[in-house]
């Protein structure tokens, strides 16, 4: 049977106005953490880290991993409280209902949180980008992290929105999962100057693997090859959708 | 009320086998029916029926655990976009998207639904005919109870949808919008749109619908035209006030079913129990009459009578 392409076109619309309308909690707050945090750990660790890079500043180290924290969590953000709210409100039956398939489903969500990550993204980059004098190695690279990794926390915010029942999960999932990941990253420092029982664990971190594919893309080099960092968040991404988009065809949590 | 018409092709919807457990509750035990294409039907049953059940059965929104419904011929599991798209349904609960105007959600939903543009003349009008036209850029969560209850209406219609079914559009609706969405259900059914409609307000089904389903504890108890439900029962009710209080004779107690004040209200059956036998008993005993007046049986009583509780201690 034919897809419903209007369908589509119009859930990713209503996703992209429901964070348009509050755009001040949804763009403008998370961009200003991100850069207040850029402020106080550059002022206070500025010359006294060692990033590992050649040539490199620690600011200019920190900012593509603040970029790339910050899209992952505001990918997850974007689709799991539009579908935590629309399931607490109950006008979800109206989703539900409708002609759209799982596969539309999936697209308009993970579609309107790319563009609240792109978004988010390139506000950050115009603010900090021309102060720290941010180099772009590879703007390929670039592309298919931020694709396949705000995709992944998409998705994965997808999962938390279909599984949770109450906000109180939802939290959950975002102070256990999200951001304890996130800080373990190498976010603010290169994993080489970790003890080795970190190194180690971050090297299972997924989160880890985006940030340090995204850095490559602005540098030309990072902690690990380009090519493992591609084909963990891949895989990641890969395996989130698999686990999403089971829930979307068998109506796991949605229809009882 | 008007006779059921009858029309080709599949019917509106079509129920079969289908059962529904929730835990150890089984909301829905085996029902099976028809609604014709055309038919204003009216599906009625007490709190806890399994009616919304059913409904969110064949709209999608929760799976049977047995049996399958069909829309116009296409089964809502097998067939489902196309069986969505010839849906429209009006949920129980007062359900809404706070974050938009009415009118914009009344258009995305109508995309949803694969409508564009072309719906748009056809959601101002029914945005005039629900006397909503002064609310149409008003964000929903500025609404009444009553004006989201019909917006609710509106977002079910936008699709233009061949079978429309409403659950409790009138719960806790003032006298006036009740009579606005009579009207307004009525226009719907006579421009050929199958109107399914759930009610607790008796007299309001008994004057809309064509033909009646009451379903109880998960079961159809019955599926009827509403004439031939109101037929069924060879009853009809006297009501007397006997003068200076006196009792009813013995042999005529037992034909009272209630009381009200010093008015007793007799069921008779019109076969074994014509009016003048009551009179010529009363006589009898020497009693006089002091008022009296009869009623026809209407569809609560039909109602009552079908849905009845057994009596403590007995098992049905
Ligand atoms: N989500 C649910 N979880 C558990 N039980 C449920 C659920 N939904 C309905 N039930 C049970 O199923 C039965 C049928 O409920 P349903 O809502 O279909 O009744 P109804 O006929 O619509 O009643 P009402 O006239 O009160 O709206 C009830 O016993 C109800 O408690
Ligand atoms: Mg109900």
């Amino acid at each position: 049977m034919s897809p419903n392409q209007l369908g589509f076109y119009t859930l990713l619309k209503k996703e992209v106005m429901r964070f348009w309308s509050v755009l001040a909690q949804t763009v403008t707050a998370p961009v200003l953490t991100a850069l207040l945090y850029l402020l106080v750990f550059a002022q206070a660790l500025q010359g006294r880290v060692v990033t590992g890079y050649d040539g490199i500043s620690y600011t200019q180290f920190l900012l593509p991993g603040l970029v790339m924290m910050t899209v992952l969590q505001n990918a997850f953000a974007n689709t799991s409280s539009s579908l935590a709210q629309s399931k607490v409100n109950g006008n979800i039956v109206f989703l539900l209902m409708a002609p759209i398939g799982p596969v539309e489903m999936f697209l308009a969500y993970v579609g309107a949180a790319l563009v609240r990550a792109l978004l988010v993204a390139l506000a950050m980059l115009a603010v900090a980008g021309p102060l720290v004098g941010l180099p772009i190695a590879n703007p390929f690279a670039l592309l298919a992290m931020f694709l396949l990794a705000g995709s992944a926390l998409a998705v994965l915010g997808i999962i938390a929105g279909i599984v949770s029942t109450k906000f109180d999960h939802l939290a959950a999932f975002s102070n256990f999962i999200i951001t304890p990941l996130s800080f373990l990253s190498g976010v603010f420092y290169s994993v080489h100057s970790l003890p080795p029982i970190w190194f180690t664990a971050s090297h299972l971190n997924p989160f880890f693997y985006m940030i340090d594919g995204f850095r490559y893309g602005f540098f030309g080099h990072a902690d690990v090859s380009i090519w493992l960092s591609l084909g963990w968040t891949a895989g990641f991404f890969v395996l989130m959708a698999v686990i999403c988009l089971w829930m979307l065809f068998t109506g796991y949590k949605l229809r009882k | 009320m008007n006779t059921p018409t009858l029309r080709a092709g599949p019917p509106a919807l079509e129920i079969t086998g289908v059962r529904k457990a929730y835990g150890s509750v089984q909301a829905l035990n085996g029902l099976d029916f028809d609604i014709r294409q055309g038919e204003f039907f009216g599906l009625l049953g007490p709190n806890g029926a399994g009616k919304s059940t059913l409904i969110s059965i064949i709209s999608g929104l929760i799976r049977a655990d047995e049996g399958h419904v069909r829309v116009l011929g296409h089964d809502t599991v097998t067939d489902w976009r196309a069986a969505r798209r010839t849906l429209g349904v009006v949920p129980q609960e007062l359900v809404f998207d706070p974050f938009f105007k009415v009118v914009d959600l009344l258009r995305i939903q109508a995309g949803y639904y694969g409508c564009g543009r072309e719906v748009w003349p056809w959601i101002d009008e029914m945005l005039e005919r629900l006397e909503l036209g002064n609310k149409r850029t008003a964000m929903m969560r500025s609404l009444s109870g009553g004006m989201k209850r019909r917006v609710l209406i509106a977002q079910a219609l936008v699709h233009k949808p061949p079978v429309v079914i409403l659950d409790e559009p009138t719960a806790g609706v003032d006298v006036e919008l009740r009579r606005t969405l009579w009207r307004f259900m009525r226009d719907l059914h006579a421009k050929g749109t199958t109107v399914v409609l759930t009610t607790h307000y008796l007299e309001e089904a008994q004057e809309m619908c064509e033909r009646i389903a009451i379903v109880d504890k998960g079961r159809l108890r019955i599926v009827e035209t509403t004439e031939g439900l109101l037929n069924r029962h060879p009853f009809r009710f006297l009501t007397l006030k006997l003068a200076d209080g006196a009792a009813m004779p013995a042999h005529l107690a037992e034909l009272v079913t209630s009381v009200k004040g010093d008015a007793l209200e007799l069921k008779l059956d019109r076969e074994r129990h014509p009016i003048a036998s009551v009179f010529a008993g009363l006589k009898a005993a020497g009693i006089e009459i002091a008022d009296v007046s009869t009623r026809e049986p209407d569809l609560e009583d039909i109602f009552v009578e079908l849905t009845a509780k057994p009596a403590p201690g007995v098992v049905s």
